[in-house]
């Protein structure tokens, strides 16, 4: 039985720095601190004072990996201060491009990150050089899956980070279609590598199962990221704008992300791919339900570890999506949508593929902000984290110190949190008492 | 696939990657570019210290330190000295390590914006009174620049270093083809 105190130096393969510490007394967690430790910004104060068009940009330096989630919500959130409506065009260009931003980000957390863990082995680095080894095919299936997000995010917005094409009101310069006929084609052809690492992480035995509950945005009219109200496990719907009242902010002072409750019962809960394929999982498409078959069996669930799955079944949600509006789209010549500015409070809430994203952008009568907040998934998630660890670690004292920080770091993993938004790698200390 | 092009060398470049305060878009783009140069970069390469994709890493003996980011705290500023003198060569990597911006952007706000809020994070965690690009903490051999990194000048530099430290001949062939455009 481990007493004392557990750390863990380097958690790895996420992405931003992190650090855990670990107290057992008499067999029991006494004290746990799950530390996020990327230095802050600031970025929503030096925001102020710049023209609100310019915010987007700037904001989506706030994560490279996420980078389109960030730069997509800060436009909604201006776009809504100064009473702007963009066209249904630029709205199926935005859901195209974050079909690409959800195959390439997905794609790299599950097979660089998590794959290892499910092959126990320490890296992709390790990976068999037998062809015939399902790591193999798993590994150059996910090469071809992220540079099909990649090459597509090119193809709509420019690049897959930093995209330079979205604006407030639109699109600087609209996709080439000429293109689309070979990403139809690579989509169409991917699928079966897609369906490959859905199987696998659906045969992954891990387990976490603790009672959370689970936050996503839902539109009512199809499977979302970009559009709709805030739903709970409950059924609780909560509107864009009251968003942020629905959450209490916890300063945790080990940490350099604040955390969030509900500010009504305090209660932790989770957002990102589980949450939405719990919430979510009737509004998939129809093709991506009919080859997901047993796969979405395991919904709903509280097994922290099906968020893997749940993130390996929105790729194929998103190829399959991607393809319909590829074949589907025509596009018409249009420039961003300008308007005078006015001052004006507006606030964008989007599903980062971590989970909720939250922005809110206040203007004067230039169109200058003169307020701005953020909320990022990864901040949401660090007390379910905390918690769900707390509970592994109850459960599991009788295992060696390495098992217990290898495992930590597995299940951190899962959770795909994203340091840099919130802020690579964990530091667990294991205190003896 | 294997990539029967690239001969396996006799020694390989040891490299770290490493990131410090910044949104790690290059560190996304190094992943992205294993997309096409992982069987020879495999040949040709030892990630001795890449966290993003590693567990057991080691801050010995590098070749050449990549390191992303801009120096926050007394905290990093050690760690970077630290791998200054285990490798070679260091290169910066990406906007932030080569000019401090955009992650430097606080030193440049007026003391009317410092809230009590920002206040206590600086207090509370060993924050500098001022962000430093990587050269004004330590020697920096090369510089790659862009938000994030110019993929092209990675793979330039990274030619360089092989070539430099034995690991492929001094040719004129890079064996890294550039990106296509």
């Amino acid at each position: 039985m481990q007493q004392g105190t557990i750390t863990l130096d380097h958690i790895t393969k996420i992405e931003g720095n992190a650090g855990l510490n670990v107290t057992v007394v008499d067999g029991k967690v006494t004290d746990l601190k799950f530390m996020i430790s990327d230095y802050r910004r600031f970025y929503t104060t030096v925001v102020k004072g710049k023209p609100a068009v310019t915010a987007p940009s700037f904001l989506s330096r706030i994560c490279g990996t996420c980078s389109v989630s960030h730069l997509f919500c800060s436009i909604e959130a201006v776009e809504k201060s100064q009473g702007i409506q963009v066209t249904d065009q630029t709205m199926t260009l935005r859901r195209l491009a974050y079909d690409a931003l959800l195959i390439r980000d997905h794609a790299l957390h599950l097979y660089f990150f998590s794959l290892p863990d499910v092959l126990d082995i320490d890296s992709i680095l390790d990976i068999s050089d037998d062809p015939d080894d399902l790591g193999y095919q798993l590994l150059y299936d996910s090469f071809a899956i992220k540079q099909l997000g990649t090459d597509l995010s090119n193809t709509i917005i420019g690049a897959a980070i930093h995209a330079p094409l979205p604006t407030v009101g639109g699109f600087l310069r609209l996709p080439d279609p000429t293109k689309f006929p070979a990403l139809i084609d690579r989509l169409e052809a991917i699928r079966p590598a897609v369906i490959r690492g859905i199987k696998c992480f659906f045969n992954w035995k891990a387990e976490l199962i603790r009672n959370s509950d689970y936050l996503a945005l839902r539109n009512p009219d199809r499977y979302d990221y970009l559009v709709g109200e805030v739903i709970n496990t409950e059924g609780k719907r909560v509107p864009e704008e009251q968003f942020h009242n629905f959450l209490k902010s916890v300063v945790i002072p080990y940490s350099q992300a604040e955390g969030y409750v509900f500010s009504d019962s305090k209660e932790d809960y989770l957002v990102g791919s589980l949450a939405r394929i719990n919430l979510n999982r009737d509004q998939l498409l129809p093709r991506t339900k009919a080859d997901l078959g047993e796969y979405l069996s395991f919904f709903p669930s509280n097994n922290v570890y099906d968020n893997n799955l749940a993130q390996a079944i929105e790729i194929l949600q998103a190829v399959d999506e991607a393809i319909d509006i590829l074949k589907t789209i025509q596009i018409q010549p249009e420039t961003p949508i300008k308007k005078d500015p006015v001052a004006g409070i507006g606030v964008g809430v989007i599903e980062a593929p971590r989970g909720i994203l939250y922005h809110l952008a206040e203007t004067d009568n230039t169109g200058t902000i003169i307020n701005y907040d953020v909320i990022v998934p990864t901040a949401q998630n660090q007390i379910n984290t905390e918690n769900d660890l707390k509970k592994f670690f109850n459960e599991n004292l009788h295992k060696t110190k390495e098992q217990l920080q290898h495992e930590a770091e597995v299940i951190i993993r899962a959770y795909d949190p994203c340091m840099s938004c919130a802020t690579n790698f964990l530091k667990i200390n294991w205190h003896e008492k | 696939m294997s990539d029967p092009a690239t001969p396996t060398p006799n020694k390989k470049l040891v490299i770290g990657w490493f990131s410090f305060t910044c949104c790690e878009d290059s560190t996304i783009l190094f992943s992205e570019l294993l997309n096409e140069h992982f069987d020879a970069w495999k040949k040709l390469v030892e990630f001795r210290h890449v966290k993003v994709i590693k567990s057991n890493n080691e801050l010995r003996d590098l070749d050449v330190a990549f390191v992303e980011g801009a120096i926050s705290s007394p905290t990093q500023a050690q760690e970077v000295l630290d791998i200054r003198n285990n490798s070679k060569y260091v290169v910066a990597i990406g906007s932030c390590a080569c000019t401090g911006k955009p992650s430097a952007s606080r030193n440049d706000l007026l003391p009317e914006d410092i809230t009590d809020k920002i206040k206590w994070y600086m207090e509370n965690f060993d924050y500098s009174q001022k962000v430093q690009k990587l050269d004004e903490v330590i020697k920096v051999d090369d510089y790659v620049q862009g938000c994030p990194m110019n993929a092209a000048s990675f793979l330039t530099a990274l030619d360089k270093y092989l070539k430099l430290c034995g690991v492929i001949p001094a040719d004129p062939t890079p064996v890294n083809p550039q990106p296509q455009q």
